[in-house]
């Protein structure tokens, strides 16, 4: 049985250094050809007719006067008369024409009957929603209101998160091109080995006929899974026209209709002693996923409060579909708890941080973890000189206020398979069947699998984006790094190991005495006793070396890949807030993230998806909202002036500290994807709210 | 909700608000002349009514168009100057040059994401001036004085300006679809402001949003690239 564990840290030479993307330089010369650069030969563009009703019956469709329109090559309806239209931006119909202007010009020609039906577009409270308000089961553990009837402080509040967007900067979209029944795809997907098979679905082919190419893509954060209604027609489009067809969505479509995270809100009651324990927690919340109920949120967030009581009721409306936010459900449940217990802290006169760390046995197996980043956050953000009670006394309009955050995710590793050459010229592949959302997938499997064969990182050549590649899974749920860290560690081990077989004869020693170190095969402990790289893979002949890796485990409680990945990270954050009491305007002046996730493979990477969640997380606690509006049922802001993301100039200075070494390495590699995005969110109202309350009401 | 500030020392274009701070008026038509010449608001724009010589000088107004050969609204020929050669295009007048640059002429470098003057990831580099090129008409840029500089122009392929090699070492960037806009803007700003502070670079680039949150990598890109340039490793 091979060895498949990471090497100790004395003995990497590139795990955990500081590495810049591999990609980096196609994108940042603007070469590289995303899925909305495709141009293939005799390529004609797509648009689609979209509901103006968020709610109706579809009566009739008339495409005449579209297909005689210029530059027309195809017409597909999309949704038949009859079909209930269920948010406004539902797709009806879909043109193909030889340029953009000339697709929009039809489009608008198509002509769409509808029998208008009562819609909710509002998260209102369920009492105010009828018979679209879904309650689900109440949910109890210990004794609430004994332990409610003994708090000796007990604090109510609201708290909620509205539904925002996904806000891709590359639309979704796909070009699509026949080969007779063999379809090619390019898709900006987080999924490139699993999508075909929708297309396949609803094209009615056999799945292997579809081809995914996905050499990079322009951001999903959890809304890129699926073929999409708009990509199963514009492949019949192509299909008809008997020409390639791209068909990206525009930006107002993109935002009314391709990805919405839930909004949750909730009235809370929190009960704690006198010292800061905290004792019982009391929550109705509601808020709405679209059409769907989904389940009851898991509140409070990371604090196992030993007596509870939860009611949550699910309001549908007609919003749009609900996709994966990044991290789902986890940043709306981590601002209701963090609000709260800030209150309780606040109203018990106690330091936050203080009675954070009185109660953080209730984290569970990560408290040890909690503790040591809560230390160091506090001392990044210089907390002890900082914080005041709530109600800021300095003179002047502009008040602070520091937050607390503390933040959990699972992790894990997704299927994947890894398939590595070694040719006998001496170059390396290795393949995948993944996708690189801007993570830094891609060169994370270098680093890999150039560590375990001891070359430089320029000497492997990485193969994704690919479906043709070996499978592995989506993008979600930050699994990615965990399962492809994992197949490629045992495919580029497998393969060294065939390649050592080979060579140990020739140097008198048996396999386990050798070592891949510095471009050479060597004897342990005899570095003089080897070969080059190259001379030893011409040892090959003809006969390049393939081997395959496995992670086929999603838990990190499965046997196979528990020497190489786990699941289940912390994560702390803090922040200080300025408010302007006179205009309202709420800055963030400084953000620490402290946070752990395992092994890391490159740090560089590593930090800049801790700043990046950071900033998004402040965009949608300061900026971001889908508005809805009731009279019209339609997104009033469905483009980017009104659709706030933070600019450069509203981020203030960001500190991001990774817990790394002893402690953390050993747990194997944990993904990044979701953690640094939940707490980010949370650290703002509840300050907002503390330094207006008293001191700031001026 | 807290509008995001414009820095004063951002050198960027302003496009999206009216004919004053557009930066465009002596490239072609801003859009106060443009509703004085279809004469006012609400006037659907048809065939005739614009000219080609309406097009050009920004004082042609309604009357000097009146009666004049018209163009449109099918293709007119243009010739662009983009990244120091001359490119023959048919366009319709309508079409801006963001769509020309990646659809006709295959520069897909500036990328198309709000398509209306906002984020600015189609930036290319007008004359020296960065502009959001969805917001401004193939035809506007067709005039012999505008010189067109988009990414792909930066440097040949295969090798990286000192802005691009800058995004690279300091991990501005992450899926990369903001990314040619925001180095193309970089790359205006240093020509203007060659020496910026650290202070002056966080507000810097405040025409361009990121949704993978990159800004903090961008600033130390931005003063990266600065010394890059000045030393010459350009």
């Amino acid at each position: 049985m091979a060895d498949y564990r990471w090497p100790e840290a004395g003995k990497r030479s590139l795990i955990g250094k500081r590495i810049s993307r591999l990609d980096g330089p196609v994108k940042s010369s603007g070469r590289v050809k995303y899925t909305y650069d495709v141009d293939r030969p005799n390529m004609l563009y797509g648009k689609m007719v979209l509901s103006p009703y968020a709610q109706a019956t579809i009566k009739s469709i008339d495409t005449t006067a579209a297909e005689k329109m210029p530059g027309v090559k195809a017409v597909q309806v999309m949704r038949e008369p009859g079909t209930e239209i269920l948010w406004a931006g539902q797709e009806v119909v879909a043109v193909a024409a030889e340029t953009e202007e000339q697709a929009r010009d039809a489009a608008r020609r198509v002509v769409v009957n509808y029998e208008k039906l009562p819609h909710l577009v509002r998260d209102v409270e369920p009492a105010k929603a009828g018979d679209r308000a879904k309650p689900a089961a109440e949910q109890t553990e210990g004794d609430p209101d004994k332990a409610f009837q003994e708090a000796e402080v007990t604090v109510e509040g609201q708290y909620g998160c509205s539904v925002i967007t996904h806000c891709c900067l590359e639309a979704h979209g796909q070009a699509t091109e026949w080969e007779g029944d063999n379809l090619t795809v390019w898709a900006s997907t987080q999924n490139v080995s699993g999508i075909g098979g929708e297309f396949a679905t609803g094209l009615k082919i056999p799945a292997g006929n579809v081809r995914t190419l996905t050499p990079v893509m322009g951001g999903g954060f959890g809304s890129k899974f699926g073929a999409d209604t708009w990509g199963v027609a514009c492949a019949q489009l192509a299909k008809k026209a008997g020409r390639p067809v791209k068909m990206m969505l525009e930006r107002d479509h993109e935002l009314m209709v391709a990805g919405a995270r839930p909004s949750i809100h909730a009235k809370v009651r929190v009960g704690a002693q006198k010292d800061g324990t905290i004792t019982a927690w009391s929550s109705e919340s509601w808020g709405t996923g679209g059409m769907g109920t989904g389940g009851s949120p898991r509140l409070p967030y990371v604090f196992r409060i030993p007596n509870q009581r939860k009611r949550h009721t699910a309001v549908l409306t007609n919003i749009g579909p609900v996709r994966a936010w990044r991290a789902p459900n986890h940043p709306q449940l981590c601002l209701i708890t963090m609000a709260a217990l800030e209150d309780l802290a606040a109203k018990l006169g106690i330091d936050p941080v203080e009675m954070f760390l009185k109660n953080i046995g209730m984290t569970g197996e990560l408290s040890k973890v909690y503790a040591a980043e809560l230390q160091k956050a506090a001392e990044l953000i210089e907390w002890q000189k900082k914080w005041h009670p709530r109600g800021d006394k300095a003179p002047g309009v502009i008040k602070r206020g520091l937050g607390i955050s503390l933040h959990t995710w699972g992790g894990g590793g997704h299927p994947s398979n890894c398939a590595c050459a070694i040719h006998p010229d001496g170059s390396v592949e290795v393949s995948l069947g993944s996708q690189d959302l801007g993570t830094g997938t891609r060169t994370v499997i270098a680093i890999i699998a150039a560590e375990t064969l001891g070359l430089p990182l320029e000497a492997v050549k990485v193969n994704i984006g690919d479906s043709h590649y070996p499978q592995s899974g989506g993008s979600g749920g930050s699994t990615t790094v965990g399962g492809v860290s994992a197949s490629t560690r045992r495919a580029t081990t497998n393969a060294l190991n065939e390649l050592l077989a080979k060579m140990a004869p020739s140097l008198g020693v048996e396999n386990d005495q050798l070592e891949a170190v510095g471009g050479r095969i060597q004897v342990k402990g005899n570095p003089s006793k080897g070969m080059s790289w190259k001379q030893a893979c011409a040892k090959l002949g003809t006969t390049p070396i393939n081997a395959t890796g496995q992670t086929s485990i999603t838990t990190p409680t499965g046997p196979s890949a528990r020497d190489l990945i786990s699941s289940g990270v912390g994560g702390v954050q803090m922040a200080e807030v300025a408010v302007d009491i006179e205009t309202g305007v709420v800055k963030l002046e400084k953000l620490v993230a402290v946070q752990d996730c395992g092994l890391i493979i490159d740090l560089k990477t590593a930090e800049s998806q801790v700043y990046g969640g950071c900033i998004m997380g402040v965009c949608y606690a300061l900026y971001e909202e889908k508005i809805m509006d009731e009279q019209t049922g339609r997104c009033l802001n469905p483009d980017m002036e009104f659709y706030k993301l933070a600019g450069i100039a509203d981020i203030g200075e960001l500190v991001v500290h990774m817990m790394t070494g002893p402690g953390y390495d050993e747990r194997g590699v944990i993904g990044l994807g979701e953690p640094p995005v939940i707490s980010s969110g949370a650290l703002t109202p509840d300050k907002v709210l503390a330094a207006l309350e008293k001191g700031g009401a001026a | 909700m807290p509008k995001r500030p414009k820095s004063p020392e951002s050198d960027h274009p302003k496009v999206k608000g009216g004919p004053e701070e557009s930066g465009r008026k002596q490239a072609g038509l801003g859009r106060r002349d443009f509703v004085k010449l279809v004469g006012g608001t609400g006037v659907a724009v048809t065939a005739g009514v614009l000219t080609k010589e309406a097009l050009l000088p920004a004082e042609s107004n309604a009357q000097a168009a009146a009666g004049r050969r018209g163009i449109g609204p099918g293709p007119v020929n243009i010739t662009l100057r983009v990244n120091g050669e001359d490119k023959d295009v048919a366009v319709e007048p309508r079409v801006t040059l963001l769509d020309v640059l990646r659809d006709r002429l295959h520069l897909t470098g500036a990328k198309k994401v709000c398509d209306r003057g906002t984020c600015g990831a189609c930036t290319v580099i007008v004359s020296g001036k960065a502009i959001y090129s969805c917001t401004m008409l193939a035809i506007d840029a067709a005039n012999s004085s505008a010189d067109i500089l988009t990414i792909e122009g930066l440097a040949p392929e295969g090798q990286l300006h000192a802005v691009s090699a800058a995004f690279v070492d300091n991990d501005a960037q992450q899926c990369g679809f903001c990314t040619p806009g925001f180095v193309m803007a970089c790359k205006a700003y240093l020509d203007a402001q060659p020496n910026p502070t650290y202070e002056q670079v966080k507000a810097a680039l405040g025409g361009n949003l990121c949704r993978c949150g990159t800004y903090v990598g961008v600033r130390k890109a931005v003063l990266d690239a600065a010394m890059r340039m000045k030393g010459g490793r350009s």
